[in-house]
């Protein structure tokens, strides 16, 4: 499907220039990001490394006007997200971009049908077409028949699974995923990187925050982050996490009981 | 997103916590409860009142013999009484403000024996009249006419009460009723008016005056020893017919300018205007009272809803991930207190009536549902629940979205 939106007057999807985020913490002043410039192209698969407090997830959150930067500039898809309104950076969230986190950021209590639907719900779909494309969503992640579990009642995996049909419900073009494999096991954290590259192939931006570089293997470019500055910037063929999956022998438990494992090392 | 959407949302999300909803409701259903059962209370009580003195008649004065009396210490013959039947011809040709007045003449105890059963209770002798004063009809035969009201037939008019007391079931018309021992023809049956101020007003005999002289008094005496009912040409006429009343007493009375009066005229709806005053201030009272209690609950509802917020600040963040602007966020909240509160409300109106109809029964008063009061009091609810809710509601939709995800609960 083409996910790609309407090009933006020609000019990258994202174009960041001397980006710095300083936090203010009593009377000290981290300065998280230090001038960052990046521009990401479409249908990219970025995998954004760096150690604990490189700044990492700072810049994947100002990507995902999530965050705003203290200076610089950041033009998503032609915009200066500066100038937007907090309810247009919702929007701006809501139709471009889908994100997958670490701690899967699920509401509980909630069924994962509704949990897909959420961004539909605030994009004003009526609710037949919500159920309908929900169902889609959690179908292509495999989840056909877990509609009515609650998070509590799915195992890691597939917590992630739903939030990764949450990214994906909207038709995004872009994903964004901050450690998504971060509390799985190593065969989970294939399955999952397998439908992240999935969506590569349907057009889609995937952005990816790792340290680990065994899943930064996954992504065609790889951006390395220390100490809120970029210090390396390469590209790279991605490996296919669906090969990965085929050689990795199936556990003895089945894979819906598995726990979610922190730290997960092949 | 659809109001219908976050109407399901807040329902769910008040659902999930069912004690903490039905505690934090209850503020204002006692508050709602409190409003509606005062001012339906007071409503009553004054309707109360007013049915009292519509009793009686609300243009009615009541011209009685004065017992303080010191001057001219001589009791006399009349006991006391200072009222003759002279001054009652008197009163029916020279107070031109007067329409009716009729001498009215009570027992308080008099054992009544029929056929079947027997009563005791208090005799009235008067005249015709005295059944238009009180605009009293009767039910079943007839009450006096003037010539009857003016003679001594033995013929009795019976309240309701003492007619389903002596003759039970049974038309009492024709039939006969012994009163102190003499037999008197029953004519009819009033009409039932129920509660008054002395207690059942349908418990009672009425007599014409001169067969009560005669029987129960034992002779015509000079004196009236009752009180006289003055009925009024018109309403609002009291200050003029108690001057003509009293101008034409004083003279035939022959007493000085500084005499005291020796009768004493009473104006009933002066009375009840007083008593429905106080009612109407006690009401107006305790419905303040109510209306703080009220204001409590509403600061009840802030307090969850704040509370709310604060547990939820990662759904938020979640919700603002997705895509939810601030005002839907706002919004959530908001329809979540409003809820809260109007469901509070609807319980509290139930309550209120409840407490309203028991509240009637317990003290004889007629129920009222004040209709006008009810849907203020829900509106107010409602209002409660949009004022006191609006501040979590901001605060909810004012988050970052950044620091409400990392929040850790």
């Amino acid at each position: 499907m083409a996910a790609a939106q309407a090009p933006g007057d020609g000019r990258p999807l994202i174009e960041m220039r001397g980006i710095e985020r300083t936090y203010v913490m009593g009377d000290n002043e981290v300065r998280a990001l230090r001038g960052v410039d990046l521009t990401i192209e479409r249908g990219a698969s970025i995998a954004i490394m760096g150690t604990s407090g490189s700044g990492k997830s700072t810049l994947m959150n100002i990507m995902g006007c999530l965050d705003q930067p203290t200076k610089g500039s950041y033009l998503l898809n032609g915009k200066d997200v500066a100038k937007l309104s907090r309810a247009q950076l919702a929007d701006v969230r809501g139709r471009m971009i889908g994100f997958v986190f670490q701690s899967f950021n699920l509401l509980s209590r909630t069924t994962a049908l509704e949990n897909v639907e959420m961004p539909l719900l605030y994009q004003g779909v009526p609710a037949g077409e919500r159920h309908r494309r929900a169902r889609r969503a959690l179908e292509q992640v495999g989840l056909t028949g877990r509609e009515d579990h609650h998070p509590n009642q799915l195992s890691g995996g597939q917590q992630q699974r739903v939030a990764i049909a949450r990214a994906l419900v909207g038709e995004a073009p872009i994903i964004m995923a901050d450690e998504p494999t971060g509390n799985l096991d190593t065969r989970t954290s294939y399955e999952v990187m397998a439908i992240l590259q999935g969506f590569i192939g349907q057009g889609k931006t995937v952005i990816l925050v790792t340290h680990e570089a065994d899943i930064a293997a996954y992504a065609s470019r790889v951006i390395t982050l220390r100490d809120g500055m970029v210090i390396d910037d390469k590209q790279q063929t991605p490996i296919s996490a669906t090969e990965a999956l085929a050689a990795t022998p199936p556990p003895h438990a089945p894979a819906a009981t598995a726990p979610p494992a922190a730290g997960a090392t092949p | 997103m659809s109001l219908f959407s976050t109407l399901k949302l807040a329902l769910r999300a008040l659902w999930r916590n069912k004690v903490r909803s039905l505690l934090t409701m209850l503020g204002i259903v006692f508050g709602i409860g409190a409003v509606i059962a005062m001012v339906a209370g007071g409503q009553g009580a004054q309707a109360a009142v007013k049915d009292v003195f519509a009793a009686l008649g609300t243009n009615v004065l009541v011209l009685q013999n004065n017992a303080q009396r010191t001057m001219g210490a001589s009791a006399g013959a009349g006991g006391g009484a200072s009222l003759t039947w002279d001054d009652l011809r008197a009163l029916e040709t020279e107070v031109p403000a007067a329409r009716w007045i009729a001498p009215t003449l009570e027992s308080r105890s008099t054992q009544l024996v029929s056929e079947l059963s027997n009563w005791n209770t208090g005799i009235t002798g008067t005249t015709a009249v005295w059944f238009k004063i009180r605009s009293w009809e009767a039910a079943e035969g007839t009450v006096f006419d003037e010539d009857t009201g003016n003679s001594n037939a033995k013929v009795a008019v019976l309240g309701k009460t003492v007619a389903t007391q002596l003759f039970g079931g049974q038309s009492p018309i024709g039939q006969t009723v012994r009163i102190s021992g003499q037999p008197y023809e029953v004519i009819g049956v009033l009409v039932a008016k129920g509660q008054g101020p002395r207690g059942d007003n349908d418990d009672t005999v009425i007599i014409p005056i001169k067969t009560y002289q005669q029987k129960l008094e034992k002779g015509l005496a000079k004196y009236i020893r009752g009180s006289i009912l003055i009925s009024m040409q018109e309403e609002n006429q009291a200050e003029r017919t108690i001057a003509q009343v009293t101008a034409l007493l004083r003279d035939r009375h022959k007493l000085d300018g500084n005499e005291e009066d020796d009768f004493r005229i009473r104006n009933p709806a002066e009375f009840a205007k007083a008593q429905q005053d106080s009612t109407e201030r006690i009401a107006t009272l305790l419905a303040i009272v109510a209306a703080v209690s009220l204001f409590v609950g509403g600061i009840g509802v802030m307090n969850i809803m704040l509370v709310s917020v604060i547990e939820r600040t990662r759904e938020i963040g979640i919700r603002m991930a997705v895509g939810a602007r601030p005002v839907n966020v706002m919004t959530q909240f908001l329809v979540e207190s409003l809820v809260l509160a109007a469901v509070g409300g609807l319980l509290g109106l139930l309550l209120g009536y409840g407490a309203a109809y028991y509240m009637a029964g317990y003290f004889g008063w007629k129920m009222f549902f004040p209709a006008t009061t009810a849907a203020i009091a829900f509106a107010v609810a409602g209002g409660v629940g949009v004022v006191f809710g609006l501040y979590p509601a901001v605060r909810a939709s004012r988050l970052d979205p950044i620091t409400a995800l990392r929040y850790e609960t």
